[in-house]
C-alpha cells in the first residue's frame, strides 16, 4: 500500500475520533510549546548578558600582577610591583594581536569641589584606554599625548562624578577639582553608561595621564595594571600567548616557574556569566522535555486504544491481503501525523508565547532556529518512538484471532 | 475435465491446549473444481471454523498438504500467504466487516490497495463494476452506516469479487440476515455460480445446502458426507414463493 493511501487512511481514523486526536495532540503541542518558550527565555537571557560584556569590551584582556613570593612569605597581588612600564611599551610595540595599550594605576580618595565631596578612585590611563573599554566622551576632550608626557593635572570624569560634584548642573569643563590636595582641571566628560551586569556603576570614574598618577599621586615608577584589547573577539587567545611571552621574557622566569602575573579576558568574565544562563537552559529544557515525554506517553496510550478498538479491522485488513508491515506503518503513520501536527501547532503557539512575554513582562526573547527544529525533531521522534510498540502490536495480531474479536 | 481449485490431501490440524491436544481436523481429503458451489455443512466443534481458516490461508496445517489453484500453501510464510489471500481469494463473513463511516465503493476498493498493480482509477473502475454486479450502482457513495444488512453484504460480495478471486468463501455469510434478505443474497451467489465463479459457502444451517452443487459434511474433525446435488433449489423461485410483507 502506497504511502498517500496510508496516510489517507490515518486522516479519516483520526477525524472519526476529533476530540480524542485533538486531546492527544495537546499533549505534544503543551510540550513543544513549553521547549521552545524555555529555551527562548534561557537564550534571552544569555544574549542579554553577552551584550552588556561586549559593551564592556568584549576583546578585553587585562594583565595584573601575580601573587608572587617574596622572601618566601606569599604576597597580596595589589602589593606586588613586577609590572613595569618596559612591559607596557613592549607589549605596545612587539605583539600583532593587540589593537589598543594602555597602563593603569588607580589610588582612591575623595575629590572636593567647593563645598561637595565625593570618594572615588583616580585612573591614571593612556587615551587608547576609552577604545579599550568602550567608554567615549560626552563633552570636552579626552587628554593628548603631550598632556601624558608632562602629566599633566588634567583630567575627565563620569556622570556620577558630576552628579555629585556638582549638584546644582554647573559645567564640569575647566572647573579645578582637588583629589587628595592635588587639583586637577576637568577637561571631559564621560557619556553615561550604567551598571553593569554586576551591579558596578560604570559611570563612577575619573581618568588622568598615568604618568600624572604616577608621579604626583603615587609616587611610584612600577604599574598596577596593563589593559590592552585584541584584534578581535576571535584572536583573544593569541593576543594572551604573545603578551605572556613578552612578559616572561622580560620578568626572567624560567621554563619550569609559574607566571609571576595574570592574563584575564573578558572571555572568561562572559564564559562563567553565561555558563549560569546555560544551565539555567537547559533547567528549563528539561522541564519542558519532561512534559513533551508526557504527550508522548499520551500518544502511546491513545494508540494502543485505538489498537484495541479496531482489532476487527485490523483482521480484516489482513484477511484481504495486508501483511504485516501494512498494518505496522498505518498505526505509525497515525501516530506520526498526530505528533508531526502538534508539533506544528506547538511550535506556532510557542513562538507566539516568546513574543507574548517580551511584550508584557518585557523579558529578553531570543528564539533560536535550533530550537525550532530540535522541538521538532524530538516531536517527531516521540511519535515514532511512543506509537511504534503499539502499532508493532497490531501488526503481530492473528487474523483469526482478530476477526473474532468482540 | 476441469480445473482443480482446491485440493486437500489429508490435512490434519491439531491444538495445544493445556496440556492436552485437540485434533479439530483428523485427515481430510477433498478437491473442489473450478465452477463448483460448494457448502460445507456441520454443527458446531465439527472443525467446520479450522476447515475455513485452513481454505482461507489464514492457517496452516498441522499435517498434509493444501493446494490452492495448483500451489502448496502449506509451506508458506506469513507474508506469501497475505499476497495469496489478496490475489485469490474473496471473503464474504457473516458480520460483514465493512469499514466504519467508509463509502461502500471505498470498502470495495480495500484489497486492490494492497496489491500495487493497480493504480487509483483501476481500483476506481474495478469496484464500481463490481458494485454494479452485486446491484448496487445507485448505493456507490453511501456510507457503511447509512446501508441497510442485505446492502451491506451485498458491499461485502462485491469487495470479494474485486480482485477477481479463483475462490470466494462465504462464511455464514446470510447468518445474520432476516429471511427474504437472506435468500436474495442467496440469489447473488446462485448468480455468481451461473457466471462460474468457484464459491465456498460454509454453514451450519442445512437448508442452505439445497441451494448448492455440492454438499460436504464434516464430523468430529472428518467429512462423512461429499455428495453432489443434483437437484439444485433455485433461490430466486424461494423468494418470490415468500409472502409478500405488509407492514
Amino acid at each position: 500500500m502506497n504511502i498517500g493511501n496510508l496516510i489517507k487512511i490515518s486522516l479519516r481514523a483520526l477525524s472519526n475520533n476529533k476530540m480524542r486526536a485533538f486531546l492527544t495532540m495537546l499533549g505534544i503541542i503543551i510540550g513543544v510549546a513549553s521547549v521552545i518558550t524555555m529555551l527562548a527565555i534561557g537564550q534571552g537571557s544569555k544574549k542579554s548578558i553577552q551584550s552588556q560584556i561586549s559593551e564592556m569590551g568584549s576583546n578585553m584582556i587585562m594583565i595584573q600582577p601575580g601573587a608572587g613570593m617574596m622572601g618566601g612569605v606569599r604576597q597580596s597581588s595589589s602589593d606586588m610591583q613586577s609590572l613595569k612600564l618596559e612591559d607596557y611599551y613592549d607589549i605596545r610595540d612587539k605583539t600583532s594581536f593587540t589593537a589598543s595599550v594602555s597602563p593603569s594605576v588607580s589610588s582612591n580618595g575623595q575629590f572636593i569641589y567647593s563645598g561637595n565631596n565625593y570618594p572615588a578612585s583616580i585612573s591614571g590611563v593612556t587615551p587608547e584606554y576609552l577604545d579599550i573599554r568602550k567608554l567615549s566622551i560626552d563633552e570636552g576632550n579626552i587628554f593628548s599625548r603631550q598632556q601624558v608626557v608632562s602629566a599633566a593635572k588634567v583630567c575627565i570624569v563620569g556622570k556620577t562624578i558630576t552628579k555629585n560634584l556638582f549638584p546644582n548642573g554647573e559645567i564640569p569643563i575647566g572647573k579645578v577639582i582637588r583629589f587628595n590636595k592635588i587639583p586637577f582641571t576637568i577637561i571631559g566628560t564621560l557619556k553615561e553608561k550604567g551598571y553593569n551586569s554586576m551591579g558596578m556603576d560604570q559611570d563612577n570614574i575619573v581618568l588622568a595621564p598615568y604618568t600624572t598618577i604616577q608621579k604626583r599621586v603615587l609616587a611610584i615608577t612600577y604599574i598596577h595594571e596593563i589593559f590592552t584589547s585584541a584584534l578581535s573577539e576571535d584572536v583573544t587567545d593569541k593576543a594572551i600567548t604573545e603578551i605572556s611571552t613578552i612578559l616572561r621574557t622580560n620578568h626572567k622566569i624560567k621554563a619550569n616557574d609559574k607566571d609571576d602575573f595574570n592574563v584575564r579576558s573578558q572571555k572568561e568574565l562572559s564564559t562563567m556569566l553565561t555558563s549560569t544562563t546555560d544551565i539555567l537552559t537547559i533547567l528549563l529544557a528539561c522541564i519542558a522535555g519532561i512534559s513533551l515525554l508526557v504527550g508522548g506517553i499520551g500518544i502511546m496510550n491513545i494508540m494502543y486504544v485505538s489498537v484495541t478498538e479496531r482489532t476487527r479491522e485490523i483482521g480484516l485488513r489482513m484477511s484481504i491481503g495486508a501483511k504485516g508491515k501494512d498494518i505496522l506503518s498505518q498505526f505509525l503513520i497515525e501516530a506520526i501525523i498526530i505528533s508531526f501536527t502538534g508539533g506544528i501547532i506547538g511550535i506556532l503557539i510557542g513562538v507566539g508565547a516568546s513574543f507574548l512575554i517580551k511584550l508584557i513582562i518585557s523579558w529578553p526573547i531570543s528564539i533560536q532556529p535550533y530550537s525550532v527544529f530540535l522541538s521538532f525533531l524530538v516531536c517527531t521522534i516521540t511519535g515514532v518512538f511512543f506509537g511504534w510498540y503499539p502499532a508493532k502490536k497490531a501488526s503481530q495480531l492473528d487474523p483469526i484471532d482478530a476477526l473474532r474479536y468482540e | 475435465m476441469n480445473k482443480s481449485i482446491i485440493r486437500l490431501e489429508n490435512i490434519k490440524r491439531n491444538f495445544q491446549v493445556g496440556d492436552e491436544t485437540v485434533h479439530a481436523l483428523r485427515g481430510v481429503s477433498f478437491s473442489i473444481n473450478e465452477g463448483e458451489f460448494v457448502s460445507i455443512m456441520g454443527s458446531s466443534g465439527s472443525g467446520k471454523s479450522t476447515m475455513l481458516n485452513l481454505l482461507g490461508c489464514l492457517d496452516t496445517p498441522t499435517e498434509g498438504e493444501y493446494y490452492l489453484d495448483n500451489v502448496a500453501v502449506s509451506s508458506m510464510n506469513k507474508d506469501e500467504r497475505s499476497t495469496v489471500r489478496n490475489r485469490k481469494i474473496g471473503f464474504v463473513f457473516q458480520s460483514y466487516n465493512l469499514l466504519a463511516k467508509t463509502t461502500a465503493i471505498e470498502n470495495v476498493e480495500l484489497p486492490l490497495q494492497y496489491n500495487p498493480a493497480y493504480t487509483g482509477k483501476q481500483r476506481r473502475d474495478k469496484a464500481m463494476h463490481a458494485l454494479k454486479d452485486v446491484g448496487l450502482a445507485d448505493r456507490m457513495y453511501h456510507k457503511s452506516n447509512q446501508m441497510s444488512g442485505g446492502q451491506m453484504q451485498r458491499v461485502a460480495i462485491a469487495r470479494a469479487l474485486v480482485n477477481d478471486p479463483v475462490l470466494i468463501l462465504a462464511d455464514e455469510a446470510t447468518g445474520n440476515l432476516d429471511t427474504r434478505t437472506a435468500y436474495e443474497i442467496m440469489v447473488l451467489f446462485q448468480e455468481l455460480h451461473a457466471k462460474g465463479r468457484t464459491i465456498i459457502f460454509v454453514t451450519h444451517n442445512p437448508e442452505l445446502a439445497a441451494f448448492t452443487s455440492r454438499n460436504i459434511v464434516l464430523r468430529d474433525g472428518k467429512v462423512i458426507k461429499d455428495t453432489a446435488n443434483e437437484n439444485i433449489q433455485s433461490a430466486k423461485k424461494m423468494l418470490d414463493s415468500l409472502p409478500i410483507q405488509e407492514d
